[in-house]
């Protein structure tokens, strides 16, 4: 178990390498650097090429390829290219928020879906299942942006019950989760559907398995089967979905810290973006990838928790 | 537990067709519109009307005026032209591209296979939104690039798909017959494998279509999509926000479309798919 855990770290490293790579390549290659946008358009040649000399970007491109590369490795990630600021503060600021916000909508999933999921299957072709699955393929054809905007527009301007924006203070619990409900909520139904789909399929796929009849057969309770074995068996493939689609909610948190006005990494990136903010960029993507490795590396481990035979391989 | 009913089948199946039927004629019912909109829409789209800006739904309005006083109902139907073709051009070269790909791979094997799907796992690694905003700073905007951005977000999903099956035809029998006739590799590629995926191919496709408009209004969301005035239905979502308190129904309008669209293609491939599964007749 351990040596399969540092297999997939030591993985995880050249993943890390080329993303950034791609990130420094994809960046540069766009039309516009930050020297430009720290000095406006109107700013004369003369002027953005001074900033530029200043800033080290006329150094030879593999210069600063492997400064970039040390720092960000080293865990020196420097100051924003844009507005000088150290750019670790700013993260460990925005961190917690989108942290906060990706738990939210993976434990809202994981604790709606899979007893939705269960049921569902449970009552196969009946009306609660139709609905059920109804429902959930209405949740996943909703655009996270939109289910987030008519959160908004219901529970917070319409009926003033939730803030409309911001993120609300790390340090004040209830009023952090106040910030967090609509938000978290929203992530948290998309993320439902997912879950109760791939519940019952998994479950669907077990039911018809020997030892579930044999369990049957054998006088066990209805609960019982469901719970030592339906479950505990189907739990693999749902922990693999909810590693999977993780990833895709953190692609999610992004659009609902712009919706919200959250701070979060995902404002940081799409701000850094626009603003050809180098350093930040890649800090952020660094974070960004580390969190995805660090992801899956959990979703391994759940595994091995889950299912002995993969233990002890 | 009880074995399935004859009711129970039957249901099943029925509901199987009803998911379809139903996911069709959503699908066909937005293509329309988008096809038609030119000559359905009551207004010009683009025109402004500063006097009748931000009215509520009403009859000569039936969806509002945003805040131009441009129509939101022609409005949505001429995103949802764009948002359509956008989503269309960018699953079918994604699909041509993506299905070669996933093909080669499984065949060649050996280091191009290795090279191509690693390369394809880590652009997949991404989450959707973050890499099509990079591709599109790097870009620019325009409604050319986004269909890039987007074609490069359904190759990897393409390839995939066409990957494994590809690896299972490989090694049946009648393919080695084939080789040892003399049949070339590309006629083996051609004739064998993919007629035998096609179907598949075909069925996600219409899944990923409602992700590529899902991601089209995302991107647009998100201020690096196809650049306004030309409307989007995620364009349009994007600037209703600003008036998300005085007048929400553009916003909400505009929405509600790609929520229909999307989850009539989501119908129509889920129906396909579960009429296509082999293992329903096993039971």
């Amino acid at each position: 178990m351990m040596t399969y855990s540092l297999r997939r770290v030591l993985i995880a490293i050249p993943t890390l390498l080329v993303v950034l790579t791609i990130t420094f390549i994809l960046i540069r290659v766009a039309p516009g650097d930050p020297a430009e946008v720290r000095l406006g358009d109107y700013a004369s040649k003369e002027a953005v090429e001074a900033l530029r000399a200043e800033m080290g970007l006329n150094r030879p491109i593999w210069v600063q390829y492997l400064d970039a590369m040390k720092g960000l490795l080293l865990g020196d990630f420097g100051r924003s290219m844009v507005n000088g600021r150290p750019i670790a503060a700013d993260l460990v600021r925005s961190l917690p928020y989108t942290l906060e916000l990706t738990l939210a909508g993976i434990l809202f999933g994981a604790l709606l879906g899979i007893p939705t999921g269960v049921y569902t299957a449970l009552k196969r072709n009946t009306l609660s299942d139709y609905l059920g699955r109804t429902l959930s393929l209405g949740g996943l054809s909703f655009p996270t942006f939109y289910l987030g905007i008519l959160l908004m527009l219901v529970f917070a301007i319409k009926i003033p019950v939730f803030p409309v924006v911001g993120g609300g203070p790390l340090d004040d619990l209830s009023k952090n989760l106040y910030h967090l409900f609509l938000p978290g909520l929203t992530l948290g139904l998309i993320m439902t559907a997912y879950v109760t789909r791939m519940t019952r399929s998994s479950v669907l796929n077990i039911l018809n398995e020997d030892y579930v009849r044999t369990a049957r057969a054998k006088g066990l309770a209805e609960r019982k089967v469901i719970y030592k074995h339906l479950l505990r068996n189907a739990l693999l493939p749902i922990t693999a979905l909810i590693g999977v689609y993780a990833i895709v909610m953190i692609g999610g948190s992004v659009m609902v810290e712009i919706v919200f006005s959250r701070p979060g990494l995902g404002r940081m990136m799409i701000g850094a973006l626009k603003q050809r903010d180098y350093t930040t960029l890649q800090a952020v993507m660094i974070t960004f990838t580390s969190f995805v490795v660090l992801i899956n590396l959990l979703t391994d481990l759940m595994y091995g928790l889950i299912d002995p035979r993969v233990r002890f391989k | 537990m009880k074995p399935p009913s004859m009711r129970g089948k039957i249901l099943r199946i029925f509901f199987k067709n009803r998911t379809s039927i139903v996911g069709a004629c959503i699908s066909v019912t937005i293509l329309l519109i988008a096809i038609l909109a030119p000559w359905i829409s009551p207004y010009d789209p683009l025109k402004q009307n500063v006097y009748y800006r931000l009215t509520p739904p009403e009859g000569s309005h039936p969806l509002g005026t945003d805040e131009y006083g441009r129509d939101v109902l022609s409005r949505v139907f001429t995103g949802a032209q764009i948002s359509f073709l956008i989503s269309l051009v960018s699953v079918a070269f994604g699909m041509v591209i993506g299905t070669l790909m996933g093909v080669i791979a499984g065949y060649a094997g050996g280091k191009v296979e290795t090279g191509l799907m690693r390369l394809l796992d880590i652009i997949m690694s991404f989450p959707d939104e973050i890499f099509g905003v990079m591709v599109m700073i790097v870009l620019g905007s325009g409604m050319g690039n986004v269909m890039v951005a987007i074609t490069v977000l359904m190759i990897p999903r393409f390839a995939r798909m066409a990957h494994a099956p590809t690896l299972a035809i490989k090694e049946v029998d009648y393919i080695a017959s084939a080789r040892a006739i003399g049949a070339s590799h590309l006629r083996i590629v051609i004739g064998h494998i993919l007629p035998n995926i096609f179907g598949e191919i075909l069925v996600m496709s219409t899944l990923w279509l409602g992700t590529a408009i899902r991601l089209e209004a995302s991107l647009s969301f998100l201020g690096v999509g196809v650049p306004p005035p030309t409307p989007t239905l995620g364009n349009m979502v994007r600037m209703g926000v600003d008036f998300l308190a005085v007048a929400p129904w553009i916003s909400v309008f505009a929405g509600l479309a790609i929520l229909v669209s999307i989850f009539g293609f989501n119908l129509l491939g889920d129906g396909l798919r579960d009429i296509t599964d082999p293992k329903l007749y096993a039971r």
